[in-house]
């Protein structure tokens, strides 16, 4: 299987990959890391007309720290991630979720912003982001810069808020210390399959007491969804078995997932709730 | 048609591609590199596994003119003056392979880990080829292959076959 002809474009600058995008027609898609991209336009349900390649933009690669925040250059590589010290000192809910990515050598490819911009439901990155509250640094033609929040920026399936001639360029995550415990639970039935459903689960507890609680679910709807029923339900609460199994089975309160090969909607339902529960009790640290 | 330059297993090659050219078909089909094959043709199955600029990559699905001014390393570039990369000889010892058809993508993701994290266990070991599929299920084998390789490439030193170390672009 060969992807149908398409003009190619190279840029080395964020600068030049705007200009590609403008100048590029109709139907342009942007490569990042290409391990989604490539294969749907194998299969020819993607045949753009032209391909902006972004893999030689330097200035969009990397992790760096910025205040309280973390920011994420959109081409930095699964495997970038997985190596990157403030990742591992202050991401460790990103970390965790990107080492459950297809396998090493997608992993080598594939990259932070390409994953979140493609937005697909079962991938595992969308749901971390919105767990976190990332803001998403989105450049637009002639360069003028907009963020978007993560609630606002995963608007239905494979769809999100970045327009024509946009370019998704950095996504600044805030950083969580010591007094977070995070867990990225997920459900596959074979190696380098996607989630059925996952979970992603931050939580600040003192004393055995949690005071805040992120919660976020991969593959229960169309976009990654916040489990707030189960986050408020949590508040307060001394962290135990049983308190976080009833908070727990809220999980799927509000969402809306979909029934396919791999699992019926009221499966996904009961997924979501059993792998809370556990995200929650692992980021407790019980 | 896009002009490209590819160094591949030592050797510098000039080209036309046309953009939509992956990887695979360029090494294949104008390079004559046919070490490396095509399994499954969606991404999944790692037969078609090189290293490119030294990180073990999937070439089904990399454009060729992803690789313009790179490095690629294939199963046909591992071994050194005829002497077989220790992976290779552990894969032919341990009698890691069955039909042999993931056998190239199975021995260059294994290099790749070896590289990353040089005394894996069987776990990391099984989750470090992950990308690979052995239709023949053949996998007790090649984790063995794998465990055996790293011993000797351990208690040998570091092993001077002609691997990519460059940064990727």
């Amino acid at each position: 299987m060969i992807p149908a002809a398409f003009a190619y474009a190279r840029p080395t600058t964020i600068e030049e990959a705007l200009q590609a995008i403008a100048d590029g027609g109709d139907d342009v898609k942007v490569l990042a890391g290409g391990q989604s991209l490539i294969p749907v336009m194998r299969l020819r349900l993607a045949a753009p007309e032209t391909v902006v390649d972004l893999t030689r933009v330097a200035e969009l690669r990397g992790v760096c720290e910025d205040g309280d925040h973390l920011v994420i250059g959109a081409m930095t590589t699964h495997h970038d991630i997985l190596v990157d010290p403030l990742i591992a000192a202050y991401g460790a809910l990103i970390a965790e979720a990107t080492e459950t990515v297809a396998d090493p050598a997608v992993r080598h490819r594939g990259t932070f912003g390409g994953a979140l911009a493609h937005a697909d439901p079962a991938g595992d990155l969308p749901a971390v982001a919105l767990a976190l509250d990332a803001e998403f640094v989105i450049a637009g033609p002639g360069g003028a810069r907009r963020t978007v929040a993560a609630a606002d920026f995963f608007v239905d399936y494979l769809t999100t808020a970045l327009e024509d001639g946009e370019l998704l360029v950095e996504v600044r995550v805030p950083k969580l210390g010591a007094e977070w415990g995070v867990r990225y639970e997920k459900f596959n039935r074979v190696a380098q399959a996607w989630s059925i459903v996952a979970v992603a689960a931050a939580v600040r507890h003192e004393a055995g007491r949690i005071v805040e609680a992120r919660i976020a679910l991969t593959n229960m709807g169309p976009t990654p969804i916040r489990a707030k029923a189960t986050e408020a339900a949590l508040i307060g609460v001394d962290v135990s078995l049983e308190t976080v199994t009833a908070a727990a089975a809220q999980a799927a309160v509000g969402t809306s997932p979909s029934s396919d090969l791999n699992a019926q909607a009221d499966y996904r339902e009961h997924l979501a709730q059993v792998l809370t529960k556990r995200a929650v009790l692992a980021a407790a640290g019980i | 048609m896009t002009q490209i330059t590819v160094r591949v297993d030592g050797v510098s090659y000039t080209d036309d591609v046309e953009p939509r050219t992956l990887l695979v078909h360029h090494l294949r089909e104008q390079l004559g590199k046919v070490g490396t094959v095509v399994g499954c043709d969606t991404s999944n199955c790692g037969a078609c596994t090189v290293h490119l600029d030294g990180q073990s990559v999937k070439s089904c699905t990399v454009l060729a003119v992803q690789a313009d001014g790179s490095e690629v390393t294939t199963i046909e570039g591992v071994a050194e003056g005829g002497v077989l990369h220790p992976v290779q000889k552990a894969f032919h010892e341990m009698h890691g392979l069955q039909c042999g058809f993931c056998t190239p993508g199975m021995i260059m993701a294994s290099i790749d880990l070896l590289k990353e994290n040089p005394s894996p266990s069987e776990l990391e070991i099984r989750e470090g080829i992950e990308g690979n599929l052995c239709r023949c299920t053949g996998y007790q084998n090649i984790v063995r292959a794998v465990q055996q390789a790293a011993g000797e490439m351990g208690s040998h030193g570091t092993h001077t076959a002609p691997e990519t170390t460059g940064a990727q672009a």
